[in-house]
């Protein structure tokens, strides 16, 4: 509470909507991203789960084994994994107030992030051209939908990095920015954890699990 | 004394589309309010009117099965009212009304000027009018959802039509239309409880008054936090099933469709492991209203706080594990249903706790029998009937039996109704004089009181009746000579008693708002810290936040004694940090502002803003543009998008407060 803004070697500028420290300590807005996180967690819960369930259920289409090209979305997966690296750079750079450093960084994860991105829509266009559609069955509408709401995830985060960056270009104040951009990455770093596990469930488990029983 | 920082028009500051609003009253201050205790107000009064819609359509319901084989309703229009009955009362009026009191409260309970968001807050109560607008908006577009609030697959996949759903003449295209309402419907009004609960966890956990320590919170705080929790894990995963669904009647996907190898009994899980928690996202708000006025009433301090705020938790965590209790006829197999069977059983425990903590307060209090208490104890009487009802659904055997019949329909409306809402009303009469400084009629109120429960009993009690006697549930009529016509009819006369009963409130609060006895700050001699303050609250609250040193603070700060000694009013002038200078507000002595602040006209609240409704405007329209087909869906879909955009965008770019120069 306000009467605590002394104790603290300085306010937590844009920590909270107006002027005073907190109860915990931790600003509001990164609390409230920590909150969404947990809340994320369930919505992949949710369609992974569903995948998990429909995985053997192919139909007439194709099998996970025969479908999946695993070098490829190795490659960008471990693309998007770096973009982490990059967030943590970006927020380095702002923390230590170096501004060139900081767009340098934000553009290099936006960009990794658009890789991934543009690899995924490649990646559906074949799929759909080998004849495995969102309709075929309810692997393919369980994998569609999973990887799809990731996707839009992704793109979700690299429209806030771009922000950041503009926003950066127009001069706003650096010290307002840093806490948003700690934000933002955390933001990112839960989208890259996720599709880990997804890579993991999605693809890599079924292609072993079938290479195996060949 | 302080004073808030009032903005002086002729400095704001022009931002993008609109000129920062400044206005403090008329309407334009209620479209871009911030004030959680404006936005609590709309929340009550949008809340409420969705309730008397619900209520309306429960007569309709009612008076279609007064007798056999009636032909009031058409089964078409049945299945819709039916349906909207439940979807209003659960999405539209009992989590709201929720809302409303949290909204109002919380900061006042916690000691803090607003919540952690403003803004946020604002576009809850949008997106949630936003939602009740686009799923009533079916009225006009072919039909509202017809396959009850539960939606089971494959009654809900037809189609898919990837066309124009307003093609009159298909009947496809009206159902799936109706589907897509419903999916798109409850999605919107999940953004809405997603933010505000995420908004409730940040203000307890972060904007509590010095010294108010978790322990130390009202018990009605604590409940909100848990609901809040409950609410931010249960939304997703029925979002998903929602998203789920609108493919498949949409794109043709597979999720649900047997014919296309998907499973219908994965839309059964999905719902209830979201379905459960709700339950007790819509009961946990009234059993923190209800442990608030206990202890006002009979002059004690709660029974086993502690206990109280554990068995909350039990309760919420235990939520998650009881799902396939609603799926006992679905087969899952022996080994399912026993565990839980089990484990619904388990969940009785922390309820029975609170049910004994209740009647702990009570038992040797010096009780006043005003309408709040009569609502209270009114939540405990029939909470108990509708959980014991509950317990009998565990047994698995004995479920096969109830299962779709109005044994059901009994017992939840005994929990929702005879606890959910009574506690509501009971909240209402409590906390009426703070929110407009003057008493509710308290002999209106009685007869209010009394119309509800022999109404209410009159319409639940006999469907455990008519439910063991074999009436399914969600039949539009039945036939003459299976023994059911006698409790039908009484049935229906007790819902319009309870209609009786709605309408003395409403006479109430529209006089009481204006003729009503001046309340004071304190008019209950209550407990908690929102009594403190002047009733209506100022826009900032509290002059000086409160120093908190004790769970019942402002008791505390009134009364000394402890133990079996009775209380002894504190003299005025000798409460420990009250400053006898400050007349205005005895108790408020801790400056809010530490040393280094000048002092006195620096209270700093956020400015009102249009972008939380500008953000929520574009939610339905893009809604409604998944109805249509062809260019008309794009232009929708990017109109919509591109004002929710433009909102948000706005949002970011204006600061939650203007400088004060």
């Amino acid at each position: 509470m306000a009467t605590q803004t002394s104790d603290m070697a300085a306010p937590l500028p844009g920590s909270s909507d107006y002027e005073h420290a907190t109860s915990l300590g931790l600003a509001n807005d990164k609390l409230a991203i920590w909150g969404l996180i947990g809340s994320e967690c369930l919505f992949f819960g949710a369609l992974i789960s569903t995948y998990l369930i429909y995985q053997g259920r192919t139909g007439d289409g194709p099998t996970p084994a025969a479908i999946f090209d695993i070098p490829f979305t190795s490659a960008s997966t471990f693309i998007l994994l770096m973009s982490s690296l990059g967030m943590v750079l970006a927020l380095a750079a702002i923390q230590a107030n170096e501004m060139r450093k900081f767009r340098a960084w934000i553009l290099a994860t936006a960009l990794m992030g658009s890789t991934f991105l543009a690899g995924q829509i490649y990646e559906f266009s074949v799929f759909v051209a080998e004849g495995f559609k969102l309709t075929t069955s309810p692997f393919s509408s369980s994998f569609f939908v999973l990887t799809g709401f990731h996707g839009f995830h992704v793109a979700f985060g690299i429209l806030m990095l771009v922000s950041l960056w503009i926003a950066s270009m127009m001069g706003r104040i650096p010290q307002r920015l840093h806490t948003t951009v700690e934000n933002v990455g955390l933001y990112w770093h839960f989208v890259d954890i996720v599709w880990i596990i997804i890579f993991t469930a999605v693809y890599l488990i079924p292609a072993a699990t079938s290479a195996a029983a060949q | 004394m302080a004073t808030i920082a009032e903005h002086d028009t002729s400095m704001t500051t022009r931002r993008g589309a609109f000129r920062r609003p400044t206005a403090t009253t008329g309407w334009v201050s209620w479209l871009t309010t911030v004030d959680h205790k404006k936005i609590g107000i709309l929340y009550f009064v949008t809340a409420f009117f969705f309730f008397l819609v619900g209520g309306i359509e429960a007569l309709l319901i009612r008076v279609q099965l007064m007798r056999p084989e009636m032909e009031f309703l058409t089964a078409d229009q049945y299945n819709q009212i039916f349906t909207m009955h439940g979807l209003t009362m659960i999405f539209f009026a009992v989590m709201p009304l929720g809302a409303a009191f949290f909204n109002y409260l919380l900061p006042l309970q916690v000691g803090a000027r607003d919540v952690a968001f403003p803004r946020l807050n604002a576009l809850s109560y949008w997106v949630f009018l936003a939602a009740g607008i686009y799923i009533y908006s079916g009225i006009f577009l072919g039909g509202l959802p017809d396959g009850g609030w539960f939606n089971y697959a494959p009654l809900n996949i037809i189609g898919p039509n990837p066309g124009d759903l307003l093609d009159a003449g298909s009947p496809v295209a009206e159902h799936v239309g109706r589907m897509v309402l419903y999916s798109v419907g409850l999605q919107i009004a999940g953004i809405a409880s997603l933010a505000s609960s995420l908004n409730f966890i940040v203000t307890i956990l972060n904007m509590r008054a010095p010294g108010m320590t978790l322990m130390r919170m009202p018990i009605f705080t604590w409940m909100m936090f848990i609901t809040s929790f409950l609410i931010l894990f249960a939304m997703p995963v029925i979002g998903i099933a929602l998203w789920q669904l609108l493919f498949d009647v949409r794109f043709g996907t597979n999720f649900f469709n047997p014919a296309g190898g998907g499973d219908p009994i994965l839309w059964q899980h999905m719902f209830w492991i979201f379905g459960h928690p709700e339950v007790y996202i819509l009961i946990l708000p009234a059993f923190g209203i209800v442990s608030e006025i206990l202890p006002v009433f009979s002059r004690k301090p709660l029974f086993g706080y502690t206990a109280m705020v554990f068995s909350g938790i039990a309760i919420a965590f235990l939520g998650w594990g009881v799902w396939a209790h609603h799926m006992f006829a679905a087969g899952l197999g022996p080994v399912a249903n026993s565990a839980f069977g089990l484990s619904t059983m388990f969940i009785a425990v922390p309820t029975g706790v609170k049910i004994f903590n209740w009647l702990g307060t009570l038992w040797g209090g010096r009780i006043r029998l005003t309408t709040p208490l009569l609502f209270a104890t009114g939540l405990v009487g029939m909470f108990t009937i509708g959980g014991l009802s509950g317990v009998t659904h565990a047994v698995v055997p004995h479920d096969y039996q109830q299962t779709d019949t109005y044994y059901i329909v009994a017992h939840f409306h005994y929990v929702l109704f005879g606890g959910a809402i009574f506690g509501l009303f009971a909240g209402t009469y409590f906390w009426f004089p703070k929110v407009t400084g003057r008493l509710l009629n308290e002999s209106l109120g009685k007869i209010h009181f009394v119309l509800m429960f022999i109404g209410f009993n009159l319409t639940f009690g006999p469907m455990h009746i008519l439910g063991l006697w074999g009436m399914p549930r969600r039949i539009y009529t039945y036939a003459d000579g299976m023994g059911w016509n006698f409790w039908n009819m009484v049935e229906t006369v007790g819902a319009f008693i309870i209609a009786l009963g709605i309408l003395v409130f409403m006479v109430n609060l529209f006089t009481s708002a204006r003729r009503g006895a001046v309340a004071g700050n304190d008019p209950w001699d209550a407990r908690t810290l929102e009594w403190l303050t002047t009733s209506p609250p100022p826009p900032h609250n509290y002059d000086m936040v409160p120093t908190v040193t004790s769970r019942d603070e402002l008791w505390h700060r009134k009364y000394v004694g402890e133990g079996e000694s009775p209380p002894v009013r504190v003299p005025a002038g000798a409460s420990t940090d009250h400053d006898p200078a400050d007349a205005a507000a005895p108790h408020q002595t801790l400056p809010a502002h530490g040393p280094g602040h000048e002092g006195h006209e620096s209270i700093h609240m956020p400015s009102p803003s249009y972008y939380p409704l500008v953000a929520a405007v574009g939610m339905p329209i893009m809604g409604w543009g998944v109805m249509l087909g062809g260019a008309m869906q794009v232009a929708l879909l990017v109109l919509g998008g591109l004002i929710t955009f433009a909102g948000l965008f706005g949002w970011v770019l204006e600061p939650s407060a203007e400088e004060t120069h």
